[in-house]
């Protein structure tokens, strides 16, 4: 049988069914695994949220935002200061909201700058934000950081599930509509965009507030597994740097591109730190070099070059039968 | 009454004047051809027009309405579309997404999915470019790129369009090609308003052409009447008959 003939003429089922397979393994894994193991996927799930998020915003409109860290930690502190006060649940929404508006305020007032002064901007947002944070703790709230009561690892790992669909879908949905392709156009030519009766401020501010909105609600997903945050943990710029580095990784064509990033790069950041600690940077670095020279499209640049290599030897090895 | 009137339109670079009390007046059905020489302030007023610059003194009136402060995707929605001196297209799209994005948000009312494609597709048709209109655009020709921006454009629906050197750095069989293109879009009831270089092109189309040089309008009239115009002679057309074109 032809298995690529197969593949797609079932794209639909086999995708539905690769789906349907990962939402058993993600439901089931608490029940085998380790402790540790569920908390890894956790993270590598969280992973997959910033980084959707940014290349969502940032991967179509080519307007590179340092501040997924601002928005993060104003989900983990909204956790942090509300704990005791609302239900969980109601704090995902209240922390998601607060990034949305403000997001909307900065959006508003930067996303008229463009190129490198809007990514310094961002940039800057996180350390301001750690700044002030670390103010009020120590001049007004009189305190270093703040305890969070853990949740249980099994009821963060579902719950960051949720998020995560919740996310993935709604960011399928906008590449699909117009407003995809409003993004994009931004992307490829803002004043040309403007032109073509596009609102490219409105559209900029809205869709940077809305993967500002999913990026704070994993913030306060995750808080619980964190015990104990402070201003340095909850605005560090790794967050803002691992969903860059991974989106680049897989690749931001495609929506898929962003996931398999999180993914790959998220399993091995937890599993590999642990074991080589300091060489894990370096190794890190090496391949983030190697697939910016190699595969500008990312990993799922992959996938059309290896089918070309494939047809091309299925072709010769045919060729090969008939003529014998 | 005029679809586009200007009425002493200026527009300061610091203390350079780039476009200094113009008026101007397109009519309907017209095609209005817009010469002079390079830094005349052609450019200039088409940017005024559809509001990437904003207009320093002055008025300009399209279908009875100022257009002073709206932004250029507002210009658009009422029925003005433009292409531009330097291709503007959108590098990380196909051709067909390309001319999409016009049809999508470059009309008045909303438009639902299905018709943005239709009318994307008729656009490129209309251009003869529907064989590549999954091509990603980097790879045509300038000429097709140029044709792509007259889809895009044409698929906001516009009333009046704006063509800025549409026909610049095009082999003569192209400009041929071009040149029809330009008629057949006006034969469509679209109102054509082209800066252009290439005399040629202004002679064979225009119905009336205007002429800037330092920012003032110095001439305008039929193509005859701006051939034999002794200003524009002396600072524009006799440079180049001299240079042996």
């Amino acid at each position: 049988m032809d298995i690529t003939r197969f593949i797609s003429t079932n794209r639909k089922l086999l995708l539905v069914g690769f789906l349907l397979l990962i939402l058993i393994f993600v439901a089931t894994f608490p029940l085998y695994a380790r402790q540790s193991q569920v908390r890894v996927l956790t993270v590598i799930l969280m992973y997959v949220v910033l980084t959707v998020s940014w290349a969502m915003f940032s991967g179509t409109t080519g307007y590179m935002s340092l501040a997924p860290a601002a928005f993060f930690g104003l989900g983990i502190y909204t956790m942090a200061l509300l704990q005791d006060t609302l239900p969980f649940p109601v704090i995902i929404v209240v922390g998601s909201l607060i990034c949305f508006v403000f997001a909307l305020l900065v959006g508003l007032v930067t996303l008229r700058l463009r190129g490198i002064y809007f990514t310094i901007f961002t940039f800057g947002l996180v350390i301001f934000l750690t700044e002030l944070v670390q103010y009020l703790e120590t001049r007004i709230w009189n305190r270093h950081g703040w305890d969070v009561t853990p949740i249980g690892n099994a009821t963060i790992l579902y719950t960051m599930f949720i998020v995560v669909v919740v996310t993935v879908l709604a960011i399928y949905f906008i590449r699909r509509s117009r407003y995809g392709l409003a993004l994009l156009s931004i992307g490829g030519n803002e004043e040309a965009a403007e032109h073509m009766g596009i609102n490219t401020t409105m559209t900029k501010v809205l869709y940077f507030a809305i993967s500002s909105m999913f990026m704070g609600a994993v913030g306060v997903v995750i808080a619980p597994n964190l015990i104990y945050v402070n201003a340095n943990i909850a605005f560090s710029l790794i967050w803002s740097f691992m969903p860059i580095l991974m989106a680049i990784f897989g690749g931001m064509s495609q929506l898929s591109g962003p996931i398999i990033g999180a993914v790959i790069f998220g399993y091995l950041e937890k599993t590999l730190r642990a074991q080589l600690f300091s060489y894990f940077m370096l190794g890190f670095g090496i391949i983030m070099v190697a697939v910016i020279v190699f595969l500008p499209t990312g990993i799922i640049g992959l996938v059309p070059m290896l089918r070309g290599k494939l047809g091309g030897l299925m072709a010769r090895l045919q060729k090969g039968e008939q003529g014998e | 009454m005029p679809i586009l009137e200007g009425q002493d339109v200026n527009k300061y670079f610091g203390g350079l004047a780039a476009v200094s009390h113009v008026d101007f007046h397109v009519e309907q059905g017209e095609i209005v051809g817009l010469i002079g020489p390079n830094g005349a302030g052609k450019t200039t007023l088409f940017n005024l027009i559809s509001a990437a610059l904003p207009i320093s003194s002055g008025e300009i009136i399209f279908k009875g309405q100022k257009l002073s402060g709206l932004k250029p995707n507002r210009i658009c929605r009422m029925g003005i579309a433009r292409t531009f001196q330097e291709t503007k297209v959108f590098a990380n799209m196909p051709v067909f997404q390309n001319v999409l994005v016009g049809a999508f948000f470059g009309s008045q009312d909303r438009v639902s999915t299905a018709d943005a494609a239709r009318e994307a597709s008729q656009a490129l048709e209309f251009v003869g470019l529907s064989a590549m209109s999954a091509t990603p655009i980097k790879d045509l020709t300038l000429e097709n790129q140029k044709r792509v921006e007259v889809a895009r454009a044409l698929a906001t629906k516009p009333e009046l369009l704006l063509l800025d050197e549409l026909m610049a750095g095009l082999t003569p069989t192209e400009v041929s090609e071009a040149m029809e293109l330009v008629r057949k879009i006006r034969d469509g009831g679209i109102t054509i308003f082209m800066v252009e270089h290439v005399m040629k092109a202004i002679m064979g189309i225009c119905g009336r052409v205007m002429a800037l040089h330092h920012g003032e309008k110095i001439a305008e009239g039929t193509c005859d009447e701006i051939s034999c115009n002794k200003t524009v002679i002396d600072v524009y057309l006799g440079e180049d008959t001299r240079a042996g074109s």
